[in-house]
């Protein structure tokens, strides 16, 4: 199994990078922490005629707080570097309870956020996270720049909204204000596999515990992660009762239509994602589940 | 057509220089052309851990990494754990506990183990299981191989 | 007091060189001029070729050759069978490439030669094939109408068929007082070992060395110098460091022969390494049995027998193991245990899918699910504990050895020596059986928790032969040589500790080589778990032979009788003082082995060749115990413990048995839970990657509980030994499948069919 030929640059500058992509475009794959091209291509189901290596190119790798109190990633970044955060844990602690979820930490120690998100395998679970923090994407092009939300990144099966002459350069995780839980939750046939369906949520709640915002997401169980508006509206303004909850599950397999495959039927992914959330949901509301910026506006 | 590339890197300490094609995997470089074949190639797709190898210290599939990314970065393999006849304690754990049968995983599971103990303390059974999780053996079902990584945690107190 | 080897958990002589990255496996072979093949393989699981262009691949730069099917005409033959073999098979059999049609995905249409396995594969992508698809049959049931005939000659896809019978089964079923009647399935599924398959093979100056060999290197160089016509003296088989075999490396396969043919034909070394997509499609499958089984019982649980119809889904051709098994499942599938009467049919089918081989345990894995499956409905039925009907119905001690009557078609299984209500009992014990009551619950979490058991006896130790050839030299070093060859299993240890006991020397001066066909002219191989029964017997039979010789020569040099010397580590005492001084060492008797004027028996080098032979099987026999807990809201089952309980006769080095009995378990826990060859209805082998294709890692496996007991030594080997190889993946389906049913025999379900998946486990759920 080795790869079809290929031309291959790696450029150290991002405006070389984005050069080449002009250049390209269709023709050409980028190649940054190759967990999930370098199989494709050694299967040869993959065969671009220009890879272009963006690892050497300074200013892609960073995690960095910005001044509203959110966060910045760039697209670079391994996925180890996040799990290891203390900054990503104190800002966006879903995004460190996902990761470790992610195949193994040798793939951790090579695969980068940007690829998770570019890739967009619908039961990843960088793309489902990011989807539920709201994130904003950065993609540049060698006319300049454009800023994609999350709601507007995933397209479809293995499709973004990403140009072929685009390249994703950072995310941005907007703060939350006030006391946010959450929860995630996934099954797998293995540790480390992609998950045959899985949910994450955050929860916005009032001081009385009464929901006033609800984000659900569900990956594995559509083309893309997608949220669940019927149960989000659902909930919010309920107390998450375990009556609520059981609705909110209901709600959410009422609106899937998953696929079948080897792994599982649409039914299974239909059925478990709502255990899914039900059990996410459960999970935000233990006391160990760490609060966002507890303690500051709850309005 | 850039079709090959020179690459300078360093594995185990000693210096090379070589002019690689550019679609030739990190695993082949390696073993077809330094002819260190302690490395394994067991799929080809990241997923049984036979070609775990270190890349700057940190352990990485070189089945999913191009040689010419190699270039300028220094690589440990098996073949240089041991410091000369002097087993690493790791190989000595793996002997002891019977941690090896066909030896085809051995490699890439030393190397993984290599990194886990690096940088966790004191792991609990669970912990070292997780670990090791990435690289499979068809062999010797775990239990040795957890254990060995385990008295390696422990003589190193 | 002289060391003891046997018995003893010595580690591996063996790892340093897997340690450090010395060792040589198959892909670790160059030689100077080497070419690198590949393969084109059918994409149709069907299909008629109706022509093949090679211009375009011949042209690039670096491709060296493309054989077809035209190329290897004048001397194709059928790859033979090598064990159970059947007249009606024949027609069945796989030729080195296809000819004019294609029967599975991944059938070998042409061999490609080039400089680099990367420009093999350039080469692939332009060799234009043209093929007529065919509809493809992938079911049993839908294969046995002959609507769709994959080998036209013999105008059926039924291979085979016959029937084994003992007892008057019809009786049986007139007295029963209870009956039960299920279909079972198990899961298509094969060993995987990480290493995949591969040699390199070299012609030079008339002479053939195929690197990569084991398993069967003896026999398998005699199939090729028939299919080449090369003499067999001539032919090299070397088996270096072996990367796992589980039965799935070592038969002859198509490329055996193509590799070999290359090398000839192109006039330089050749090499293959498979990759593992292609061993997906390419390699034995295993395991995918059908089987209709009814049960007649008295209702105090008393077997009176047992009527099944066992169907193997053989794939598109019979290949080396011929119907082993099918023929297998239903040569064990009564089991331990009394059963008067028994009759089973057994069928070859034949689809569009990958040939069928053995994987650990052929149809024992599948029959122990079956039977043990059925014998815990029959429990719940009547009202009877599990482990207490185990007990009513097991042959006992006092019954060995048991005829178990003609479960085969070749004669009758006799099961040896053993205690199987002991075993079992020892399983109970360890999984806390009587003390946990009920034997099912749900925990707080929602989770259903139950206890299985299963009970297995495992055929070892298939003769007819094996051989070891030991030499001793002047430096008083004892160089053993081996027919039985070795992928990981230990052999250059225990076998060395076998020898140093036998012979009455220091373990240190053993040295162990295996699976050169040079080394020994006539080997029978390592499989079925007789590596240790067989080639273990066959160094035990060469010292006893060498101590007379060595004995001989002594007390010929000492001018005293044998039996008034002892050979004790590797140096000659008088008996009665081997305290004292030494009176000649080893080597001293080489020396002298080699002096003509002293020696007057021939040969001057001392060494002697022995063959140990048998006739009849040894049996292994054990029970395994599971505690799982099942997730009703997602069918994730955990394994919260694993006992397997193994009596094996005499364990050589407990430290190495426990190890196969640990990776058997695993093995197993992963064909139960997650490994499955799952095909569409057009043929196409939907889990053709390690992505799809899910194998066991260290967080699928609980830490599996091994206990190994010598309690029943063969009676039919001087060594009392019985094989180790199988008996942790034996009872793994039958004991998880249990542990399963019962914990969800509440929620109405009962286990029929294998994988256990989270998907599958649900839809039983709901249904």
């Amino acid at each position: 199994m080795k790869p079809a030929r290929f031309d291959y640059y790696s450029p150290s500058s991002r405006d070389e990078a984005l050069e080449l992509l002009g250049q390209y475009g269709d023709d050409a794959k980028i190649l940054a922490g190759g967990q999930s091209l370098m199989p494709m291509m050694n299967m040869r189901l993959v065969r671009p005629k220009v890879v272009i290596d963006i690892n050497r190119i300074a200013g892609l790798s960073h995690i960095s707080p910005r001044r509203d109190a959110g966060l910045a990633i760039g697209a670079m970044t391994r996925q180890r570097e996040l799990e290891r955060s203390a900054l990503v844990l104190e800002t966006a602690p879903l995004l460190s309870w996902a990761i470790p979820y992610i195949g193994h930490f040798q793939i951790r120690n090579r695969g980068t956020v940007g690829g998770s998100l570019a890739h967009s395998d619908p039961a990843a679970e960088i793309p489902a996270v990011c989807l539920t923090l709201e994130t904003e994407f950065e993609l540049a092009n060698s006319g300049g720049e454009r800023t994609v939300k999350a709601e507007d990144f995933f397209l479809n099966h293995l499709t973004t909204a990403l140009e072929p002459v685009e390249l994703l350069t950072q995310i941005r995780i907007p703060q939350t204000v006030g006391n946010w839980r959450w929860g995630f939750q996934e099954v797998c046939r293995r540790d480390g596999d992609f998950a045959l369906v899985g949910a994450a949520t955050m929860l916005h709640l009032d001081d009385k515990g009464i929901c006033l915002e609800a984000r659900i997401t569900t990956f594995g169980a559509g083309g893309t992660p997608m949220r669940m508006d019927a149960a989000e509206v659902y909930l919010s303004g309920s107390s998450v009762s375990t009556d609520d909850r059981s609705e909110a599950a209901r709600l959410v397999s009422d609106a899937l239509d998953p696929i079948s495959d080897i792994h599982a039927s649409a039914k299974y992914r239909r059925d478990v994602a709502g255990v899914m959330v039900r059990r996410a949901l459960e999970q935000a509301l233990l006391p160990q589940a760490l609060p966002l910026n507890e303690g500051e506006d709850a309005a | 057509m850039t079709t090959e590339r020179n690459i300078r890197l360093t594995v185990n300490g000693k210096a090379y220089e070589s002019l690689v094609p550019v679609r030739m995997t990190l695993v082949d470089f390696l073993r077809g052309e330094l002819d260190l074949t302690g490395t394994h190639v067991g799929c080809e797709h990241g997923v049984c851990g036979a070609c775990t190898i270190l890349v700057d210290g940190s352990a990485m599939r070189s089945c999913l990494m191009l040689a010419v990314q190699a270039d300028g970065a220094s690589l440990m393999t098996v073949e240089g754990l041991a410091d000369g006849p002097e087993l690493h304690p790791l190989q000595r754990a793996f002997q002891r506990n019977h941690a090896l049968q066909c030896g085809f995983c051995t490699p890439g599971l030393l190397m993984t183990a290599y990194e886990f103990l690096r940088d966790t303390s004191n792991p609990t059974e669970e912990q070292v299981r997780e670990g090791i999780s990435g690289n499979i053996c068809r062999c010797t079902g775990y239990a040795p191989i957890v254990q060995a990584i385990l008295d390696v945690s422990q003589e190193a107190g | 007091m002289v060391q003891q080897y046997i018995g003893a958990s010595i580690t591996r002589k063996e790892d340093e060189r897997f340690l450090t990255g010395r060792a040589t496996f198959a892909d670790d072979v160059k030689l100077p001029g080497m070419l690198h093949a590949t393969f084109v393989r059918s994409p149709h699981a069907h299909a008629r070729i109706v022509a093949i262009d090679t211009t375009a691949a011949l042209a690039m730069p670096g491709v060296v050759a493309v054989f077809t099917y035209d190329d290897i005409a004048g001397m194709a033959k059928a790859i033979p069978v090598r064990l159970y073999p059947l007249p009606s098979l024949e027609p069945f059999l796989q030729y080195p490439l296809a000819q004019d049609k294609v029967r599975y995905v991944g059938d070998p249409v042409a061999i490609v030669i080039a400089d680099s396995r990367y420009l093999a594969e350039d080469a692939l992508d332009v060799i234009d094939v043209t093929y007529e698809p065919l509809p493809a049959v992938v079911d049993i049931e839908e294969s046995l109408r002959d609507e769709i005939i994959i080998h036209e000659a013999p105008g059926t896809n039924l291979a085979a068929h016959y029937v084994v019978s003992t007892g008057d089964i019809d009786q049986a079923f007139r007295d029963a007082e209870y009956t039960r009647k299920e279909r079972f399935k198990t899961n298509r599924h094969t060993g995987n070992p990480l290493e995949t398959r591969g040699m390199v093979v070299a012609y030079d100056a008339g002479e053939l060395t195929v690197w990569g060999a084991t398993k069967v290197p003896h026999f398998n160089r005699e199939v090729l110098s028939s299919l080449l016509d090369f003499p067999e003296e001539k032919m090299h088989f070397v088996e270096g460091d072996v990367g796992g075999g589980f039965g799935i490396r070592g038969e002859f396969y198509p490329e055996d022969f193509l590799v070999p043919f290359a090398a000839i034909r192109l006039g330089r070394p050749v090499k293959w390494t498979e990759d593992r997509l292609e061993h997906l499609i390419a390699a034995n499958h295993s395991r995918d049995i059908l089987c209709d089984i009814e049960i007649a019982m008295k209702k105090n649980g008393a077997i009176l027998g047992i009527r099944a119809q066992v169907y193997g889904d053989m794939g598109g051709y019979i290949r080396t193991h011929g119907s082993l098994v099918p023929a297998s499942t239903a040569g064990l599938l009564m089991g331990p245990y009394n059963v008067p009467a028994y009759e089973c049919g057994v069928h070859c089918v034949i689809t569009n899918k990958t040939g069928v081989g053995t994987f650990r345990a052929p149809g024992r894995y599948e029959s122990c699910f079956i039977r043990e499956r059925l014998l815990d409905m029959a429990a719940a039925d009547l009202g009877i504990d599990p482990a207490e009907l185990r007990f009513k119905n097991l042959i006992q001690p006092s019954q060995m050895p048991y005829n178990a009557g003609r479960t085969r078609a070749d004669g009758d299984t006799i099961f040896d020596s053993g205690n199987y209500p002991q075993a079992l009992t020892r399983a109970l014990d360890e999984i806390g059986y009587e003390e946990t009551n009920p034997k099912r619950w749900v925990d707080d979490a929602g989770r259903y928790h139950g206890i299985g058991i299963a009970t297995y006896v495992k055929n070892t130790g298939r003769g007819p032969y094996e051989g070891a050839r030991i030499v001793i030299s002047g430096t008083g070093d004892v160089d053993v040589y081996l027919g039985i060859t070795t992928m990981g299993q230990g052999h250059e240890t225990t076998m060395a500790q076998i020898c140093a006991d036998s012979l009455g020397v220091s373990m240190d001066a053993v040295t162990i080589y295996h699976g050169n066909t040079d080394y020994i002219p006539f080997g029978g191989g390592t499989y079925g778990s007789r590596g240790t029964v067989m080639g273990g017997n066959a160094v035990h039979l060469a010292c006893q032979n060498m101590k007379e010789r060595i004995l001989s020569l002594a007390s010929t040099y000492l001018d005293t009788e044998p039996a008034n010397l002892v050979l004790q580590t590797g140096e000659i005492f008088r008996k009665g003082a081997e305290q004292g001084p030494a009176l000649l060492s080893l080597g001293e008797i080489a020396g002298l082995a080699e002096n003509p004027g002293f020696n007057e028996e021939g040969s001057g080098t001392l060494e002697i060749t022995a063959y140990f032979e048998a006739d009849q099987l040894t049996f292994s026999y054990g029970s395994h115990a599971a505690h799982v807990a099942v997730d009703p809201e997602t069918g994730k089952i955990e394994i919260i413990r694993y006992v397997v309980v193994e009596d094996i006769g005499r364990a050589i080095n407990p430290l190495m048995v426990h190890g196969q009995a640990v990776g058997g378990a695993a093995q197993g826990i992963g064909a139960t839970l997650l490994e499955e060859l799952v095909y569409d209805d057009s043929g196409q082998l939907l889990a053709g990657s390690f992505m799809d294709y899910l194998l066991p890692t260290s967080t699928d496996v609980p830490p599996i509980e091994s206990i190994v007991l010598e309690e029943a030594p063969s009676p039919l080997n001087p060594l009392g030994v019985k094989g180790a190889g199988e008996g942790g993946i034996v009872a793994t389906g039958a004991t998880l499948a249990n542990a399963v049913s019962n914990a969800l025999a509440p929620l109405g379900v009962q286990i029929t069919q294998l994988p256990l998946s989270p998907s599958f486990i649900a839809k039983l759920l709901s249904g």
